[in-house]
């Protein structure tokens, strides 16, 4: 952090800058002339949450993508795919046993067996081959799709929320003054904060398996360098695996975290499919923390845009890439 | 840099080292002649739906393929947004020319409108393009996939523009010299020689000083470099022959359908382009058009088709997944490669056919 403030002093500055404007935004009371320019504060903290929320679930999403690609060089573009199955997975479980948690183990079991199919049975066949692997994946993710549609058909399905986690809670965040003095605090879904809570939760166990443990010590190098890993005796093999259904299976588990905040139906895959892509673009292809940051940015501008300039939402998202590739092509947070 | 160098093997497939003719390869071979006879009588053969539905379609879904087997074949980029670019282009023709929509078509004659959606399109896929070569190999796909699906999505946002997820119906096509060129036979004339004029100009440019150039970038871009070539300036200049190429086969298709929706440029159909390619070969010309031929048969058909074997009719694109996936695992050169290999086969003592393809 230091090193980046010495090297970058004008943009240290401007980030500080934006950080403060940003927590003014959030925690003070708006002057009015404020909220006559751009609406009230109360919409506009519904659109952070939201997007911050929307965030975790695109970084559920994409670490998994991203963690695939750093490990194999595989960009799979059937991730949307192991997406949209886990959520009709949980979809199934939750309405068939009417536990929500259930429904988390089964999905991430049942995608990570797919996952590990996929590794055995196609990836291993054409190791090395980028653009064919690739190619595989764009078919595979064809015929998934089509054979979901054939299964679940082409209706929307939402997975219940438990009880415990319906309704709104009460958060310290003040959103306007009544005229007789009271303040009026900014309620919010409780579900989308819990899998919020949950998805950083994650991220944080990934980064310290990642850095902390043997395996992750195993699967840094392996992103380095593989070939002189795999001469070093690991079981390479073994560790690709692992990665592949560990990847997967967080992508089962998005799925079912997507269909309870928003719904499944055919479509959904494509459009998760391109949220990581853009994200992993963004913060840098095989980089957890950089999936992290690009999730927040893309979430956050999704949700912000489509409150403020409805018409341009995806714009803003596309315009973003577009900006990080012509700054820093390699990602935000890439090393390389 | 492996990365790169990974894709490129994995494109040139099993043409390598073969020395570049100098002359026009259909000239010496007798099935190129007799292809070509066939599609200049077609009419007298096939009647309006076959004609239109699947002729002119395949002609027309094979130029988009083509601009992307340009790419990928000679400059080793797979660019997902071809149909994009042809997308844009057929807006364009939507936009600048007349159409149902009065308060969005600016109502100029199809001569000004053309011209002026072919440069539009062109430049917005040289833009993208200059942003995809600052990446390599599958980066590209991801960033050209996205630009795709940003403009899908854009086309469905924006009304003021592109009227929103209805598009722009009842496009005028083109009517003078007393012919209304939609009408079927001149229609497919017209599909034909544009066809025919990207498919030579391809076959030209990859002999041609910049393709040969553009085929050693491909092989090894750091040698280029240091030979002096503008390596970057040759991807950017073939992503914008590229994108040419695509915006033609736009304004055709929106002469065609007589609309353009976001349906028409959705991601889905951004990867047919690509299945389309692939099944038929990234290596030379043809291959698109083939592929093109058997997606447009399968699509038209394959409904029939199942329904008679007794199973769901609706299961097409399950039909075209397994498709791809079988010619990717077995044939890294499409069907093109599969038939080559075929005709090896049964000519074992022969030395190898087709001199004039080495160009792959």
């Amino acid at each position: 952090m230091s090193r980046f403030v010495e090297r970058h002093p004008a943009w240290a500055l401007i980030a500080i800058i934006a950080i403060a404007v940003a927590l003014w935004l959030i925690f003070a009371v708006w002057p009015p002339g404020l909220e006559e320019a751009i609406g009230r504060k109360r919409v506009f903290l519904n659109a952070v949450f939201n997007g911050i929320t929307l965030g975790g679930l695109y970084f559920l999403v994409a670490s998994g993508f991203t963690l695939i690609f750093g490990l194999m060089r595989n960009v799979n573009l059937a991730h949307g795919s192991l997406y949209l199955f886990g959520g009709y997975v949980g979809y199934a479980i939750s309405s068939a046993t009417g536990s929500w948690l259930l429904s988390f183990i089964v999905a991430f079991i049942l995608t990570a067996l797919v996952g590990i199919l996929l590794q055995v049975i196609v990836f291993r066949r054409m190791e090395g081959q980028d653009l064919r692997q690739t190619m595989v994946t764009i078919g595979l993710s064809i015929v998934f799709a089509d054979l979901m549609l054939w299964a679940c058909g082409g209706d929307f399905y939402q997975i219940q929320t438990p009880n415990w986690l319906i309704g709104p809670v009460e958060l310290p965040l003040i959103t306007a003054i009544k005229s007789s003095g009271e303040p009026v605090y900014l309620r919010y879904p409780m579900v989308r904060l819990v899998i919020f809570a949950a998805s950083v939760v994650i991220g944080v166990a990934m980064w310290l398996a990642l850095n902390r443990t043997r395996i992750g010590m195993i699967i840094r190098a392996g992103v380095d360098d593989r070939d002189i890993l795999a001469a070093t005796g690991v079981r390479i093999q073994l560790v690709f695996v692992l990665v592949f259904a560990f990847g997967a299976g967080l992508a089962g588990i998005a799925g079912v975290v997507g269909g309870t905040f928003q719904s499944l139906s055919p479509g959904e895959d494509i459009r998760f499919l391109l949220a990581s892509l853009v994200v992993v673009i963004v913060g840098g292809m095989g980089s957890i923390p950089g999936a992290a940051l690009g999730a927040l940015i893309i979430g956050l501008a999704e949700q912000l845009g489509s409150v403020y300039i409805p018409t341009y939402a995806i714009v803003v998202t596309f315009l973003i890439m577009v900006l990080v590739l012509a700054i820093r092509p390699q990602g935000l947070l890439a090393r390389r | 840099m492996s990365l790169a160098h990974d894709a490129r093997v994995a494109i040139r497939a099993a043409t390598v080292a073969q020395r570049p003719m100098r002359t026009w390869p259909e000239v010496n071979n007798p099935a190129a002649w007799i292809v070509a006879a066939i599609l200049l009588i077609m009419p007298l053969i096939a009647n309006g739906f076959f004609l239109i539905e699947i002729f002119a379609t395949t002609l027309i879904l094979g130029i988009m393929a083509l601009s992307l087997m340009f790419l990928a074949g000679y400059g080793g980029m797979v660019s997902l947004m071809q149909l994009t670019i042809a997308g844009f282009s057929a807006y364009m023709v939507a936009v600048f020319g007349i159409s149902g929509n009065a308060n969005i078509s600016l109502g100029w004659p199809w001569w000004l409108a053309v011209p002026m959606a072919l440069a539009l399109a062109t430049a917005f896929g040289t833009l993208g393009g200059a942003l995809a070569v600052r990446t390599e190999g599958i980066y590209t796909i991801m960033i050209t996939l996205a630009i795709g699906a940003a403009f899908y999505y854009f086309t469905n946002q924006n009304w003021a523009i592109f009227n929103g997820h209805t598009g722009i119906n009842t496009v005028a096509t083109p009517h003078f010299w007393g012919v209304n060129w939609r009408a079927d036979i001149p229609f497919y004339y017209v599909v034909l020689a544009v066809a025919a004029l990207c498919y030579f100009a391809v076959e030209y440019l990859s002999r041609a000083p910049f393709g040969l150039a553009l085929q050693g970038v491909r092989d090894n871009p750091r040698r280029m470099a240091t030979l002096g070539f503008n390596v970057n300036a040759h991807r950017i200049a073939a992503y914008a022959f590229a994108s040419f190429v695509a915006a033609l086969a736009g304004v055709l298709q929106v002469w065609n359908y007589r609309q353009i929706s976001p349906g028409s440029v959705s991601v889905g159909a951004c990867i047919d382009v690509l299945i389309i390619a692939v099944v038929g070969g990234i290596t030379r010309p043809i291959g698109p058009f083939i592929g093109a031929l058997i997606f447009v048969l399968l699509r038209t058909f394959a409904l029939d088709f199942l329904v008679r074997l007794g199973l769901d009719g609706n299961r097409f694109r399950l039909l075209i997944g397994l498709g791809f996936l079988a010619i990717v695992f077995w044939s890294s050169d499409g069907v093109i490669g599969l038939w080559q290999r075929w005709r090896q086969s049964q000519r074992p003592t022969a030395k190898r056919p087709g001199g004039g393809r080495g160009h792959g």
